[in-house]
């Protein structure tokens, strides 16, 4: 079947059902970043990574392997932790994006960042962004998780110093904490 | 008066003899059983809400307005000539700003050779050329249209193909190199006349660092002042490297590193990548910056060295009589050479030994320093050899390793050890794994019946203690809070908050009143922050400048209080006087404006004394004999290393030091394809790093715990590397002991497990 015009079965769609094309230059895209409303120009093949890093100066997510295998820039999009390396930013229209920067408020920081400092939970910190956001997803699904329960969900976070141990007890903490 | 004096340091298993400046007197060390305020006791890490925030500022995530994203184009060929470079498509992109490579880069110097494109690249991932451009992915974009016109060359990638005859030559005096060697007594007649002899070939394969956060650096040029933020474990190494590279005053050179994600020994000096964004930012006045993708850091930024090793041990009487070592190493493009059979020369007090070192140029990646470079491939075969020695002499290998352990003097150098409480890391290691359950041999059955169950264990040496030079000032502000200031960096060990700790405990105030900066060349001097030398250097300076500012800040309050300066202590930042508590700050602050300045040096180590950390780790094994596969049950890890400062982030190191052990034992292992010289797994899918899921379930840690009054005012040694050092090897020994099957190549797959099996299933 020969193909007429480009293949957008795979493009979004606006709630209203519209398909939009973008590209291949710049193009504006909404969304919400740490519960504001923030508008970025992104040439369609940015990463999520890239945009946050980048267009709105939030380096608190890393970029390890850039290639979706170690959880390094982990965020949660819409409260799902994804490999922000791995998505397309303008993919993320109109969607609530949570990164590590957003979870203290008025300096207070949030249990699983203050579980983490407890337990030692980290040696140079690079893999911590990541760690941290994947156990803020698993809590929200499973406030009091076991230990098998963090393991899984920091499976895909690599931590290069080993600090494991200290990560899956700062996890099991902070649902001790949050109870 | 400065004072310049004699010291021998000990630096990645090789011996320095130097001149350092000191000035002053070295304080006495407080002796075992002192009750410190901050020392001795476990404390969170200061920079934890930085760390935790997404804050703290890593070299990756400098971004300054203007700056240029650079991006190296790499040799795709393991060795070949570069004839032609067409850049001219590749200039032609909008956003393109800059290009560099061999034919219009200028002279710089870079590890002795004049230029950082080579003529003749030697591996797969040797840099070719370089673009500048506006953003990542137009210089991305950008390499692909450089035409590169390659005359290849033949080459060689393998250890033992390139010892052998057929290899090419590639350089003019062959491609083995000896680099070491040790004799003592006569080995050769040792074994001789041993009972028993264990003639044994070990291997071990090239481990990646893969550090998370790459080797790169962001260069700024306002032309006047270079100045480059690095991810290093060493900023004046980086800065005298740009030096030898820009031919550029230090005073015009600048290089910071705030936080740093990972090094392992991998970051110890100057990069191409920094010479590159300083050429640039120099030639274009912008910002510039460098930094390795992953795939990149895994053909260019270092590795651990594969080693190929052959040992013969002889025993008799219960004792080892000879030892004969012989060790060639993959270096790659690599300068120097990692040495193997440290551990050999120095660990045990045997007569006749004799070793040598071999560096075998190839066409890969070049090697670096990695957590005890030489001493974990070196532990793996000594420690494998020493138990299989003992399994033929029908002796606990426990039991022979002690009887050669004891010595209070260093084999090598017939130097008296400053102190050594390895026998002891024994006895702590044994009670803790149980060692009264192993089974001579066969093991124990495990969970299920076709899964043994064995324990193992192995020793550490590794050289510790620190040394000269090493500086630092404290600051005292007018509030009584307190600035740090030294030159060494925190990779991730915790070293800001040991040296807060050491701070406030001599100084007399509270640790939330300490700030710590460091990683910038602007600072005193400080040390690479490698060769488990970081606070065992930095520390008693760190000591010596609290004391200087302590007396100073009493002498201002015995002026305000108008009481004399012997009846006035500083507790908590609180001067104490027999009838009053004045906070520091309220004396402070009725002096107008002023600074107080504590200057402290590190003093010279005991030329007469050898200073080495000891250690043994334990470890109980499951294997499962239908697939190979070992399951680590427990690891006990005990370390003589001084006294420990900060007991929380000691016990997180030797936690990860297993754990990267772990990955060397058990996984992790670069493929190069000879046919093409490519690094089959540079990435994080295939290259196995261990996962949360593979930690044992149990890991104990344990430290002997005593100041070591020998080696510096603080009884410091050092603790970065031990607890890499000896894992592989009690869990190889483990493996035997469970099994009967000798694995003697590490990592220990699966493959080589059941190789292993099959071949002592094959002799019962």
């Amino acid at each position: 079947m020969a193909a007429r015009g480009p293949n957008i079965s795979n493009v979004p769609l606006t709630s209203a059902g519209r398909v939009v094309l973008r590209g291949p230059g710049a193009t504006e895209l909404a969304l919400t970043v740490n519960g504001q409303a923030v508008t970025v120009q992104v040439p369609p093949r940015r990463t999520l990574l890239d945009t946050l890093r980048e267009a709105l100066a939030l380096t608190g997510t890393k970029k390890v392997c850039d290639e979706g295998t170690c959880g390094a820039c982990t965020v949660l999009v819409d409260g799902r932790p994804i490999y922000s390396c791995m998505t397309l930013a303008v993919t993320c229209e109109g969607k609530r994006i949570e990164t590590i920067e957003g979870l203290a408020r008025d300096g207070e920081l949030q249990p699983v960042q203050r579980a983490f400092i407890d337990a030692d939970a980290f040696q140079c910190g690079f893999c911590t962004p990541g760690q941290i956001m994947s156990i803020v997803a698993l809590l929200r699904e499973t406030p009091a998780p076991t230990e098998d329960d963090v393991r899984r969900a920091v499976a895909g976070n690599l931590c290069r110093c080993g600090a494991y141990p200290n990560i899956v007890s700062a996890g099991v903490n902070a649902g001790k904490r949050k109870r | 008066m400065p004072r310049v004096v004699k010291s021998r340091e000990e630096f990645e298993g090789e011996v320095f003899e130097s001149l350092v400046l000191v000035e002053g007197k070295d304080l006495p060390v407080p002796p075992a059983g002192t009750e410190f305020v901050e020392i001795a006791h476990s404390r969170r890490r200061i920079d934890g809400p930085q760390r935790v925030t997404g804050r703290a500022r890593y070299t990756q995530d400098i971004y300054l307005p203007g700056m240029l994203h650079v991006r190296v184009l790499r040799s795709p060929y393991p060795r070949a000539r570069v004839r032609r470079i067409d850049t001219k498509k590749a200039e032609a992109l909008p956003g393109v700003r800059g290009v560099l490579h061999r034919f219009n880069a200028p002279k710089a110097s870079f590890r002795g050779e004049e230029t950082i494109f080579r003529e003749e690249v030697r591996f797969v991932g040797d840099e070719v050329a370089a673009i500048a451009a506006d953003d990542e992915q137009t210089a991305v974009d950008a390499l692909r249209l450089i035409e590169v016109d390659y005359e290849l060359l033949p080459h060689v990638v393998d250890l033992e193909e390139a010892i052998g005859d057929m290899a090419p030559r590639l350089e003019t005096d062959g491609n083995v190199a000896e680099a070491a060697t040790h004799k003592r007594g006569d080995a050769k007649r040792g074994l001789k006349e041993a009972d028993f002899v264990v003639d044994a070939t070990y291997r071990t394969s090239t481990q990646l660092h893969n550090s998370l956060e790459t080797h790169g650096a962001v260069a700024t040029w306002d032309g006047e002042q270079l100045t480059v933020y690095e991810s290093t474990q060493h900023v004046f190494g980086v800065r005298q490297g740009l030096r030898t590279a820009l031919k550029l005053p230090f005073s015009k050179i600048r290089v910071l590193c705030d936080y740093m994600g990972g090094g392992f020994g991998s970051k110890g000096g100057v990069g191409k990548y920094s010479i590159i964004a300083s050429l640039f930012t120099m030639q274009l006045g912008r910002p510039a910056r460098c930094v390795l993708t992953r795939d990149e850091e895994n053909l260019a930024a270092g590795n651990r060295s594969a080693t190929l090793q052959q040992l013969r041990v002889g025993g008799k009487g219960g004792r080892i009589t000879a030892l004969e070592h012989t060790s060639w190493a993959n270096v790659g493009q690599g300068k120097w050479v990692a040495n193997p059979t440290g551990p050999t020369n120095t660990l045990y007090d045997i007569a006749n030994l004799s070793s040598k070192s071999y560096k075998v140029v190839t066409n890969a990646g070049s090697l670096s320093a990695f957590r005890a470079p030489g001493y974990v491939e070196g532990t793996f075969a000594l420690e494998s050899a020493i138990d299989e020695l003992a399994d033929k002499m029908g002796v606990d290998p426990l039991v022979l390793r002690r009887k050669h352990a004891a010595s209070p003097k260093d084999p090598m150098v017939g130097k008296r050890y400053s102190d050594k409480h390895l026998i002891e890391c024994y006895r702590i290691g044994a009670a803790e794994i149980g060692w009264q359950r192993r089974r001579r041999s066969g093991g124990i059955r495990g969970s299920a019946p076709h899964r043994r169950r064995g324990i193992g264990m192995a020793t550490q040496i590794w050289g510790g203690g620190g040394g000269p030079p090493a500086y630092a000032t404290v600051h005292v502000n007018p509030d009584g809070t307190v600035v740090l200031t030294t030159g060494t960096q925190d990779i991730g060990t915790g070293t800001r908050t040991v040296l807060a700790q050491i701070c406030a405990d001599e100084l007399g105030v509270e640790l939330d009143d300490v700030q710590v900066r460091l990683g910038d060349t602007d600072n005193p001097y400080g040390p690479i922050s490698a060769g488990s030398l970081t606070v065992a250097s930095v520390g008693p300076a760190v000591r010596i400048a609290a004391r200087d500012a302590r007396e100073q800040l009493l002498g201002a309050a015995a002026g305000v209080l108008e009481t004399p300066m012997a009846e006035l202590r500083l507790e908590g930042g609180v001067v104490v006087t027999k009838g009053a508590r004045t906070p520091l700050s309220e004396i402070l602050t009725k002096v107008d404006n002023n600074t107080v300045i504590g200057k402290g040096a590190r003093h010279p180590n005991d030329p007469d004394l050898s200073l080495r950390t000891f250690g043994a780790h334990f470890a109980e094994v499951e294997v499962d004999v239908r697939t190979g596969e070992i399951t680590v049950e427990h690891v006990v890890a005990v370390h003589d290393i001084g006294r420990i400062v900060n007991p929380t982030t000691a016990r997180s190191q030797v936690e990860g030091g297993v754990l990267q052990a772990l990955g060397f034992a058990l996984s992790e292992e670069r493929f190069v394809d000879r046919a093409t010289g490519r690094v089959m797994n540079g990435n994080l899918e295939n290259y196995k790093v261990p996962t949360v899921k593979d930690v044992p379930a149990k890991i104990t840690v344990k430290f002997v715990d005593r100041p070591d009054r020998r080696a510096n005012n603080l009884g410091i040694k050092g603790l970065g590397e031990p607890p890499i050092i000896p894992t592989a090897a009690a869990i190889a020994n483990a493996v035997a002991n469970a099994t009967g099957a000798r694995v003697r190549h590490a990592p220990l797959t699966r493959a080589r497990v059941l190789e292993a099996l099959a071949i002592a299933g094959a002799k019962s």
